[in-house]
């Protein structure tokens, strides 16, 4: 793992505080416009924290594309999105859950395979600008065929997973079943990435490839097998966050958009850090809901869309590599 | 450096010639490599030395010519199956993984000697767990070998230019190859790293018995180490013999000093 520096300690530590401190100051400045309650506060920051682990679903198979390729893969959303589809597809025609999601993976599997058949084998040894106007190709290819091939309406996609709220402490708080297990599955395959990347072969060759083409050849890493094994491993990534975000809002275009919200998570917790995805998810998701709940009212409300990116221009100016970022420093 | 015994021819090529459109890169080229010799080719700029180095590695594929490698003639050999079959190299330019430790650089050579399968290493289980052990050993020895052990942990992008050029050289000997190809190991260094660097070279040599062929600008060093020298110039083949006799070759001496033809 990183060795965790203390400046990316205090950052952590300071959102954490600015993010009770400032609600408080609030509720008690104003306390007609803004309602502030302990139990409720912790609902609301529980609330965010769980879906900015949905977040950090997404900001996850950007990471591990941009970890091997050193390329920002546009097409994460897409393959959410496409993922999503070609399970609740394959569920409609009468497949059992289980074998519709391995079906799906295997899909994955051949789609990565196409991907690097047709198009990233043509470019070897390209600028990275090359391979991100690939990925753009690849977005718009894949938003395209899967609704051509599966409709596009509106999907409900039901695996059963529990949605009961939690109650605690006598119902003062409340939280979804449903949030903690998505956060438990993003935990774990979070920590299992990060270690593989770190403690394996193929993530050694997987970031060595990234860094460089042609000397990663040299030392017989086949660059193919390398980048079909990357981009799987990012579908099945996509189909974890396609069945959690599907089964929340329903299997949509819209699904491919969230990847627009993975940025900000990216910008912060570093492009390169498997761990800064989840940071980065966690403190965009906590901060999002506390804002809109409790700055919210002051500015007339509607402050979630924009607040991410707001946070993330901020994070941009004082620390551009991300929390956990590798920061790079060129020899002149 | 008394007389040295050599092996048998290793690598052969003939007739090798390699143009890119109409630029004729290497014309009509043979030579041959013998098991154990330190070979050298030199050369003015623009002479072809690194094109040479990348046919053998298998990143140009020459139009014509042919390159027998342990007895094989090979034909279109992509650069990963060049490594697999024992042939390791450096670069001109550095070609580090800049954002990975010196380890985990060093560790990369060590790829092809890895055999656990994805799903073993998935979950860091059975064969992969011993494997990275086992070749965790052969690369602190390498690390020795290499005077390096300070910078074990460093990311080599912050390493200065001498230490980056050693660590590369660690990724190359980390493969244990059989022919090991040097792209000017010495190009920007200063004198003391020279001689550090020559002397790895010959350590390397003499302990691994590892076939070397070296490209590089330093006549003096050049001279120094080599048992055989190849001369090029603008991908003609001017000599090839022990260094005493190249010294000496007027075609040799008019294409250094830059005699008018």
């Amino acid at each position: 793992m990183q060795r965790i520096e203390r400046t990316v300690l205090y950052t952590i530590g300071g959102s954490a505080i600015l993010m009770v401190l400032v609600p408080w100051l609030l509720g008690k400045v104003a306390p007609d416009q803004v309602f502030f309650e302990w139990p409720y506060f912790f609902e609301v920051a529980i609330g965010g924290l769980l879906s900015g682990v949905m977040y950090s679903l997404v900001a996850l198979g950007f990471v591990l594309i941009f970890k091997a390729s050193g390329v920002f893969n546009f097409a994460q959303g897409a393959m959410v999105l496409f993922a999503a589809l070609t399970l609740v597809g394959l569920i409609d025609l009468g497949v059992p859950a289980w074998a519709a999601i391995l079906l799906t993976l295997g899909v994955m599997v051949l789609l990565a395979i196409a991907i690097e058949r047709v198009v990233l084998s043509h470019l070897v040894n390209q600028e990275h600008i090359i391979l991100f106007m690939a990925t753009i190709g690849i977005a718009y290819f894949l938003d395209g065929f899967g609704q051509t091939l599966w409709g596009s309406d509106v999907r409900r996609l039901d695996l059963g997973l529990p949605n009961q709220p939690l109650k605690f402490f006598d119902g003062a708080l409340m939280v979804n079943e449903f949030d903690l297990i998505a956060a438990l599955i993003a935990g774990v395959l979070v920590v299992s990435l990060a270690l593989f990347f770190q403690y394996t072969r193929i993530g050694r060759a997987l970031r060595a490839v990234a860094d460089d083409h042609q000397a990663a050849m040299s030392v017989g890493i086949p660059l193919k097998h390398i980048w079909v094994i990357v981009w799987s491993v990012a579908g099945l990534v996509a189909l974890v966050a396609g069945i959690m975000w599907g089964s929340k809002l329903g299997v949509q275009f819209s699904l491919s958009l969230i990847a627009l919200k993975a940025l900000p998570v990216l910008i912060i917790g570093g492009f390169t850090s498997i761990p800064g995805a989840i940071i980065g998810g966690l403190i965009i998701g906590a901060g999002e809901n506390v804002a809109e709940v409790f700055i919210g009212p002051l500015l007339g409300g509607g402050i979630t869309d924009w607040f991410a990116y707001m946070l993330a221009l901020v994070f941009l100016v004082f620390r551009p590599q991300g929390l956990f970022g590798e920061k790079i420093i060129e020899r002149v | 450096m008394g007389e040295r015994v050599l092996g048998d021819v290793i690598l052969d090529m003939k007739n090798i010639s390699l143009s890119f459109g109409v630029m004729k890169v290497l014309n009509n080229i043979s030579f041959n490599v013998r098991k154990g010799e330190i070979r050298s080719i030199i050369g003015p700029n623009g002479a072809g030395k690194s094109s040479m180095l990348n046919v053998i590695n298998g990143v140009y594929h020459p139009q014509e010519g042919s390159i027998t490698f342990k007895g094989q003639v090979r034909n279109k050999m992509k650069m990963h199956e060049a490594a697999a079959q024992g042939i390791a190299r450096t670069f001109q330019n550095i070609a580090l993984f800049k954002g990975m430790s010196t380890l985990d650089n060093i560790m990369t050579g060590r790829n092809l000697k890895m055999k656990a399968s994805l799903l073993e290493q998935a979950f860091y289980w059975g064969r992969a767990q011993k494997e990275e052990i086992a070749h965790r050993h052969k690369v602190e020895e390498i690390i020795d070998f290499l005077e390096i052990q300070a910078i074990r942990k460093v990311p080599v992008g912050r390493l200065p230019y001498g230490f980056q050029k050693r660590v590369e050289l660690g990724r190359a000997l980390a493969a244990e190859p059989e022919v090991l190809l040097l792209d000017e190991p010495m190009a920007g260094m200063n004198l003391e790293e020279k001689e550090d660097m020559s002397r790895f070279i010959l350590d390397i040599n003499d302990t691994f018995g590892t076939t070397i062929v070296l490209i590089e600008h330093d006549m003096g060093v050049v001279m120094d180490l080599s048992d055989r020298v190849v001369v090029l110039d603008y991908g003609r083949q001017l000599a090839d013999d022990v260094p005493d006799v190249v010294r000496n070759t007027q075609s040799v001496i008019d294409a250094y000093l830059g005699v008018s033809h």
